[in-house]
């Protein structure tokens, strides 16, 4: 191992002090609020700078609302044609470019593999595309015949005024068969992705969540909010559901159909995976049919068989209990075989995390499971709560950015709302200890001393490696080969390197080789050359 | 199937753009402006667009690929996107240090109608830029060509600071087109074996093909100088690879500083690198050294010898302008029949030399310009081809259809070797057939019935 793997003398100041310094100073003061260096008060957790802007020219790991709701939450959706208007950059990046697997069996609904646009021309940027729009819509309808139609505005839609939305409702109308409906993800919104999940989701909420009644059948019934299914994710872990007997109404939105956003309402419970992306439709939908919410993670075999017992409680049925146990039980040995193996290889180790506004936070329990010590970590595009705790929102300062990001505002369904417990049955599952609608966040997680950094961006990141060094470091595809040239294996925790499923317990033990193949490969050996890491001619050549 | 909605019925569109055969111009700037040396190119917009530029080029290469963004709020869209600008050439010189800054617009910045030249003035004038430093920009509004297009327009960037001293410096400008870091090494390396001397740009060759060695350049060796760009005003001609792709910058130094230019096809395949070859050759007043005569006899005998699994074979192709002309050639003159070609960049003369070079065939060629592949693939329904060969998008139709998949052009995002192995000159085009008869035999040896099953092909 050539550069790895040394004790760093460098203190977690001292390393912050060094990523400030080159900065002008209006930039130090502003990115000085995003690094902290984790000291954890008695019983507070320390606050940190979250969700605000980029700062210009600095080279940031974010994308734009756009992606968010267009890329992120509304990708996976298998048979709803996504149309994107606007000139044709757009739709083009996130055509397949996110590992979203889907299931539409030999003969479903799948506009997955298609990429839809209007391809807006310079005419329709004068005149207005609104008229494209219309018969871009029409002929997608004409040749697909979908349940739906969902209309994407870029950038400069927002700037010339196309109204979607009235184009989406004149359509639907015209249609009679097909929910047509529109998404202002105008890439300018917002400071980060975030903006553009919370988009998608609200129109998820308004115009699809409720509107039919044929939910899949089945006992303990939830639903999945925030899981994508890259690289298989959901699939493990609906698999695990189906060993325990429990049903999966709908996933936002991994592997989703229409049919399931449209019954997610007959779910009795919304297990919340990233919190980030859609704490708030939990809410909603607790608000509006009385499904109540709880937080869980399957990512670690450990967290993983956590969230299934917290489901177990929450259902309170014997049956259901003894089952999960069951499955639990069959799971585990195949993940205690792979530890065995692997764990005396990465012991100790160390890794950074800097993805997402959920996954460095929930992957700091795989690294856990090896042995590994996560030594700093971040969000891309999180916000305080995810990082502090469900506890910051109610004080969490509205600005100028957020401002602009739609909050809708729900109340109970006259018809479609039903408590799912009593009052009496949830106080008692609350004095048992069973947490509704809870997430500390990340930071309590983090050791004292180690640095957390919001929105880190590639001159950070540079410093962070070569001064502390990690055995791994794990960020997204821009990240990822600037990294391994300075000699650190980069895993991509957005797109698994193209791998996984890192879900529950198959996708454990998937994780742990990846960990150890990283780690452990020779190719970081192989850098320098014999004659660069002995340069000096000594002795002469040693003949047979 | 992939692509189970896609109906073998054609039926007009004029509105809807189903699986682009193109994408938008800034990706092409920022390619560019990545062969310039110590360049750090800058996208003046939202943070997407930067984002999704460089996970694409990251994903063609994998290599480091940075950029700086703008990064644009509701505010900066309302009010424009002057103050984002110059605090981000603020900050970038600060913090990476760059020689140079390439600025491309978006579709953001143009709708407002920033005017770039200007808030780059106001950054030289206020201090931001340091002395010795350069921001050179180009426009490259989204909804106007492709990233064609947005290449063009940053290559005719890099132009604009070439200044004419009156002495001419006996060099050739060579501007490559869009090809690929491996290209651009083979085309410096058959003008040295012809004695011509040549400033190529770009020249991403040294920047996105670069080693592993436990140290991270931002800003690695490869690219054209500065000093390099502003002295291509005294050469004596430039060659310019490809009317879509460097054409314009050609052109525009003609008029600027009285540099002749010729346009060339980008030489892939034989004929398109005989005419690059005897073009130098009449330029340097020079004969063609032997080992180019090997070279090209090592392709003509290639071609010879293999023949046979090409004669009559029909294929698709889909990708730029440029390319896909060049291409269309080659396997005209393999006796191959490109039956349908389309590119999702906008141009009639693309349709007219394609019909040119595909005049003699025994059939009308299929050839769409600003079209895109939900209608290749319709075509390929229609009439089924033996290949097909474009980017990586074509993987599903492949699959669909069960067809030999060639993958040349952009982007590759599920293969490698096109950064290390040329698909120029004589050289690349033995690349070419060695993949295209491994495509072929491949699939000979996998459905030949075992009765007929052949040892030597």
């Amino acid at each position: 191992m050539a550069i790895k793997n040394k004790p760093t003398d460098w203190t977690a100041a001292e390393v912050k002090e060094e990523m400030l310094k080159k900065y002008p100073p209006k930039v130090a003061r502003k990115r000085a609020q995003s690094i902290l260096i984790n000291e954890a008060l008695s019983n507070t957790t320390p606050e940190i700078q979250a969700n605000v802007r980029t700062i210009p020219g600095i080279i940031t790991m974010r994308g734009c609302t756009y992606a968010g709701c267009k890329g992120v939450i509304m990708g996976p959706t298998r048979d709803i044609v996504n149309i994107v208007h606007g000139p044709i950059g757009c739709s083009f990046y996130a055509w397949l470019t996110r590992r979203n697997q889907t299931d539409a069996g030999e003969t479903g609904e799948n506009y997955m593999t298609y990429a839809f646009s209007t391809d807006m021309q310079d005419s329709d940027i004068i005149f207005g595309g609104e008229k494209k729009l219309k018969a871009a819509v029409q002929e997608a309808y004409d040749l697909f015949h979908p349940k739906g139609i969902a209309i994407f505005a870029t950038c400069p839609v927002g700037l010339i005024g196309d109204d979607i939305h009235a184009v989406a409702r004149e359509m639907k109308e015209k249609f009679g068969d097909c929910n047509v409906f529109a998404f202002s993800c105008e890439g300018y919104k917002g400071v980060s992705q975030s903006a553009g999940h919370h988009i998608a989701n609200n129109q998820v909420f308004k115009h699809l969540v409720g509107t039919e009644e044929n939910a899949k059948q089945g006992e303990y019934k939830i639903n999945l909010l925030g899981e994508y299914n890259i690289g298989g994710d959901g699939f493990e872990i609906d698999r695990i559901f189906k060993l325990c007997g429990i049903t999966n109404i709908a996933t936002f939105s991994g592997n989703s159909s229409y049919n399931q956003f449209a019954t997610a309402h007959k779910a009795d419970l919304s297990c919340v995976m990233c919190h980030r992306s859609i704490n708030y439709v939990a809410d909603m939908l607790e608000t509006k049919y009385g499904i109540p919410w709880i937080k869980v993670n399957f990512i670690g075999a450990e967290a993983t068989a956590k969230s299934l017992r917290k489901i177990g409680q929450y259902f309170g049925d014997k049956a259901l209990i003894d089952r999960i146990e069951a499955v639990i039980a069959a799971e585990m040995p195949a993940v205690s075989a792979a530890l065995e193996d692997i764990k005396p290889r990465t012991e100790g180790k160390t890794a950074m995390l800097f993805v997402g506004g959920s996954r460095a936070h929930h992957y700091m329990e795989l690294f856990k499971e090896l042995g590994m010590k996560t030594i700093s970590t971040g969000y891309e595009f999180g916000h305080r709560d995810d990082y502090e705790g469900r506890q910051v929102i109610p004080n969490l300062k509205v600005d100028a950015d957020s401002r602009n990001i739609e909050e809708i505002e729900v109340e109970a369904h006259p018809e479609q709302y039903a408590p799912r417990k009593t009052e009496a049955e949830m106080k008692a599952l609350e004095d048992s200890g069973f947490q509704f609608k809870d997430y500390e966040g990340l930071i309590p997680d983090m050791e004292k001393g180690t640095l957390v950094i919001d929105d880190l961006n590639q001159y950070e990141a540079e410093k962070l490696v070569e001064m502390i060094k990690p055995d791994i470091f794990c960020a997204g595809i821009k990240e990822k080969y600037s990294i391994q040239k300075l000699g650190i294996p980069m895993k991509q925790l957005h797109s698994y390197d193209y791998g996984g499923p890192y879900a529950g317990f198959k996708g454990a033990v998937n994780f742990y080789k990846e960990i150890d193949r990283l780690v452990n490969s020779k190719v970081w050996g192989f850098m320098k050359a014999p004659w660069q890491e002995n340069p000096e001619l000594s002795a002469t050549y040693v003949w047979e | 199937m992939l692509l189970r909605h896609t109906p073998k019925e054609i039926t007009e569109r004029s509105a809807l753009m189903i699986n682009p055969a193109k994408t938008c111009q800034p990706i092409g700037a920022m390619y560019a402006a990545l062969g310039i040396h110590g360049c750090l190119p800058h996208s003046h917009g939202s943070q997407g667009c930067c984002a999704y530029h460089r996970s694409a080029l990251t994903k063609h290469y994998k290599e480091p690929v940075n950029a700086a963004t703008s990064s644009f709020t509701e505010g900066a869209s309302v009010f424009g996107g002057q103050a984002n600008l110059l605090q981000a050439i603020e900050n970038i010189f600060t913090v990476y240090e760059p020689e140079v800054i390439a600025v491309h617009t978006t579709c953001l910045s143009e709708t407002i109608g920033d005017d770039i030249k200007q808030i780059r003035d106001k950054a030289e004038k206020s201090g931001n830029i340091p002395k010795g430093k350069t921001v050179l920009f180009c426009n490259t509004p989204s909804y106007i060509g492709s990233h064609v297009t947005g290449f063009s327009n940053m290559v005719k960037g890099m132009t604009e600071i070439s200044v004419s001293t009156g002495k001419k410096n006996g060099k050739i400008n060579l501007i490559p087109g869009w090809v690929e870091p491996s290209d651009m090494e083979e085309l410096k390396r058959l003008a040295a074996l012809m004695n011509v001397p040549i400033t190529m740009f770009p020249d991403t060759s040294g920047v996105l093909n670069g080693p592993l060695s436990g140290e991270f350049k931002m800003f690695p060796e490869g690219g054209v100088t500065i000093k390099e760009l502003r002295e291509a005003g005294d050469a004596i001609g430039t060659l310019a690879m490809g009317e879509w792709c460097s054409a314009d910058a050609a052109r525009s130094l003609d008029t600027r500083c009285k540099v002749p230019c010729k346009v060339l096809d980008i030489p892939f395949g034989l004929k398109a690198t005989d005419r690059f070859i005897d073009a130098m050759r009449i330029i340097a007043g020079t004969s063609v050294p032997e080992e180019i005569n090997r070279e090209r006899g090592q392709l003509v005998d290639m071609i010879s010898d293999s023949h046979q699994y090409y004669y009559n074979k029909k294929v698709a192709i889909y990708g730029d302008p440029d390319q896909v002309i060049s291409m269309v050639e080659f396997l005209v003159s393999l006796d191959m029949h490109p039956v349908h070609v389309i590119t999702g960049t906008p141009g009639k003369k693309f349709e007219k030399r394609i019909k040119e070079l595909t005049a003699h065939l025994p059939y009308e060629v299929n050839v769409k310009a600003a079209s895109d592949m939900f209608l290749l693939h319709q075509w390929i329904k229609n009439e089924p081809v033996d290949l097909l060969i474009g980017n990586t998008y074509g993987k599903y139709i492949a699959r669909d259809e069960d067809i030999p998949f060639l993958r040349w052009g952009f982007p590759i995002l599920d293969r490698t070797g096109h950064q290390y192995f040329p698909t120029v000159g004589y050289k690349g085009g033995l690349r070419l057939l060695e993949k295209i008869l491994g495509l072929f035999l491949d699939r000979k040896d996998r459905d030949d019935p075992e009765t007929v099953f052949e040892l030597t092909l």
